[in-house]
């Protein structure tokens, strides 16, 4: 089954997660690559103009093989240079890594790249994108090869709670003990639920709203109980709005 | 379980912050050694990191450090963990003259198997020609089959001007890159589990069988040899190193009689495959001079038997380099 980010358990017990590039996002990275390639091009073949005073051969034969060594070359290169990022890659905030977390090789990097050419059979990495979407670790062929996987690095951003109104009376918060409780028992990915609902809520519609509150409010009343006096008359948005409070602005 | 979690991030950042600075010194400078102090120092910083990150994992209200955490953790997992070589300074010379030779004998079964699959396609192109001389439209490249060999002999042996004056360095250029894409192409097949990589050889094989039976039935062995011997003795070994690299890295997805995962076969031959092309490609350099400055260039200008004697000490070297350098 396709995944969207790998885990990898360390002989310690330690379980951490990379985040899998999708194969439209490292196109993305290759067209911006590719864009680099040409303007390289173009610049070398302005360059190497001055040799034709000397010979128009000499001029012609640095031009074929500085084309081949930069097609070649620019992604053995830049990875190599830059530790798994090209300059799309940086970019879109994507890096070349080892496939078992390790730290990845030079013959990785060559082997990935040199598999390139049939990759990107019969044009425009057809073979290499198909071979991504169907992978279960979004791997071209060429990442098969040399045991690498594409990851994002882009930076996580601490969420915007100015959005949510601070300062607003919070019940729940007259109650620490139970407050502590439910910081310890909701997830990541419950609490990053409630506080995208609450970032987004002007995007629904009222019905949808109203429906959605009241389920988040059903899931998280059952992981802690506050007493009622502290529930009293509070709307289910709000107490949501109060949870995402204590959990993220301790 | 953590009761404090701002008193507990306060009290681990400071280690966080130098497990960072360790892990970034040795990722800038892979050259650099720790001693032992130092070694202990980031073992115990990387286990009480991958420790506060196990307790942070359930906890909800710190995605950031966690994220920052995993990827402390996932950095410094990769330096301790890592067995492989780091060395990242390369010595062309040692490399050219002792790894490229030893790991051509190291995996020379694989290389007789692409000479073995050359050799079949040269036979099938020879039995082809020498039974179905029509055959030759199919199985000759670059025009071979518009014209008898004593003709083109004929031609080449009365041509008054040089048809590659001013651009023998470019035509050799592009002799080099073309040959070097082809065989690249050759070893990138090899993941289609070698079918591809075979097909390559046999293919190659076919045409230079054709061509040769097709000029000695002709009569034109001397030609023939004074033609492609300069530059076919180091061209040929190379396109069958790049199929050796192809095959290779077919042997590492098949994983016939091998109980290792898939990754762990591929970990084993991405180096040889790596140091063959590598190798390869510095060959192909060379038969791309010598096949433009040379291996075009026939009687009365150069004669055949200084071109055959070339050939011969080239294959004499190839064999003594490839069979004899770097041993210990």
């Amino acid at each position: 089954m396709k995944t969207s980010s790998l885990l990898i358990r360390t002989p310690e017990g330690i379980i951490f997660s990379q985040l899998l590039a999708g194969p439209v996002t490292r196109f993305l990275a290759w067209l911006i690559d590719s864009l680099c390639i040409g303007v390289l091009l173009n610049v070398l073949g302005t360059l190497l103009r001055v040799l034709d005073l000397l010979s128009l051969n000499i001029s012609l034969a640095a031009i074929t093989v500085g084309y081949f060594v930069i097609n070649t070359g620019y992604g053995i290169f830049c990875e190599w240079a830059w530790r798994g990022q090209t300059i799309g890659k940086k970019l879109l905030g994507l890096r070349v890594v080892d496939a078992e977390g390790m730290r990845m090789q030079f013959n990785q990097i060559v082997t990935r790249n040199l598999l390139r050419f049939v990759d990107m059979l019969p044009a425009f990495y057809l073979v290499g994108g198909a071979a991504c979407w169907f992978s279960r670790r979004c791997q071209r062929l060429g990442d098969v090869a040399a045991n690498t996987i594409v990851i994002r690095t882009a930076a996580v951003t601490e969420p915007n709670l100015d959005q949510l109104a601070p300062g607003k009376f919070n019940s729940l918060r007259h109650y620490p003990h139970l407050a502590a409780r439910l910081r310890q028992r909701v997830s990541p990915g419950e609490a990053a639920t409630a506080l995208h609902a609450l970032l987004r809520r002007d995007q629904f519609e009222p019905a949808a709203r109203i429906e959605l509150f009241r389920e988040l409010a059903v899931h998280f009343r059952l992981k802690v109980a506050f007493p009622a006096e502290a529930m009293e008359s509070i709307p289910d948005e709000q107490y949501i709005h109060n949870v995402v409070d204590v959990i993220y602005r301790m | 379980m953590i009761i404090d979690l701002h008193r507990f991030i306060a009290a681990e950042r400071p280690c966080w912050t130098e497990l960072e600075k360790m892990v970034g010194r040795l990722e800038a400078e892979p050259n650099a050694t720790l001693d032992l102090e130092n070694i202990q120092r980031f073992h115990e910083l990387y286990e009480r990191t991958s420790a506060g990150l196990a307790k942070l994992t359930t906890f909800s209200s710190e995605p950031a450090t966690r994220r920052y955490l995993e990827n402390l953790v996932a950095r410094a997992y990769g330096e301790i963990h890592e067995t492989r070589d780091k060395r990242r300074r390369i010595f062309p010379l040692k490399w050219f003259t002792k790894t490229f030779p030893q790991t051509f004998r190291r995996r020379i079964r694989v290389f007789y198997l692409s000479l073995a699959i050359t050799l079949a396609g040269s036979a099938f192109g020879g039995g082809a020609t020498a039974f179905d001389p029509e055959s030759r439209h199919i199985t000759m490249p670059f025009g071979h089959d518009q014209l008898r060999p004593s003709e083109r002999v004929k031609q080449e042996e009365t041509r008054k001007t040089d048809r590659l004056a001013g651009h023998r360095t470019s035509f050799s250029a592009s002799l080099m890159t073309h040959n070097i894409q082809v065989s690249i192409f050759t070893l990138a097949l090899g993941i289609t589990c070698g079918i591809g990589t075979i097909l390559m050889l046999f293919y190659n094989g076919i045409a230079l069988g054709a061509i040769a039976v097709d000029y000695v039935a002709d009569g034109q062995t001397s030609f023939l040899l004074g033609w492609l011997m300069p530059h076919g003795v180091i061209e040929i070994p190379a396109i069958l190193i790049a199929g050796q690299a192809g095959l290779l890295l077919a042997s590492g997805i098949i994983g016939w009689g091998k109980r290792m995962s898939l990754a762990r076969r591929l970990r084993e031959v991405s180096p040889d495959v790596v140091n063959l092309s590598f190798g390869f490609a510095l060959l192909l350099v060379w038969a791309g001079l010598v096949e433009a400055f040379l291996s075009q260039y026939h009687e009365p200008v150069v004669p055949y038997e200084a071109k055959i004697v070339f050939g011969t000490v080239e294959l004499i070297w190839l064999v003594l380099f490839l069979g004899k350098s770097g041993r210990r």
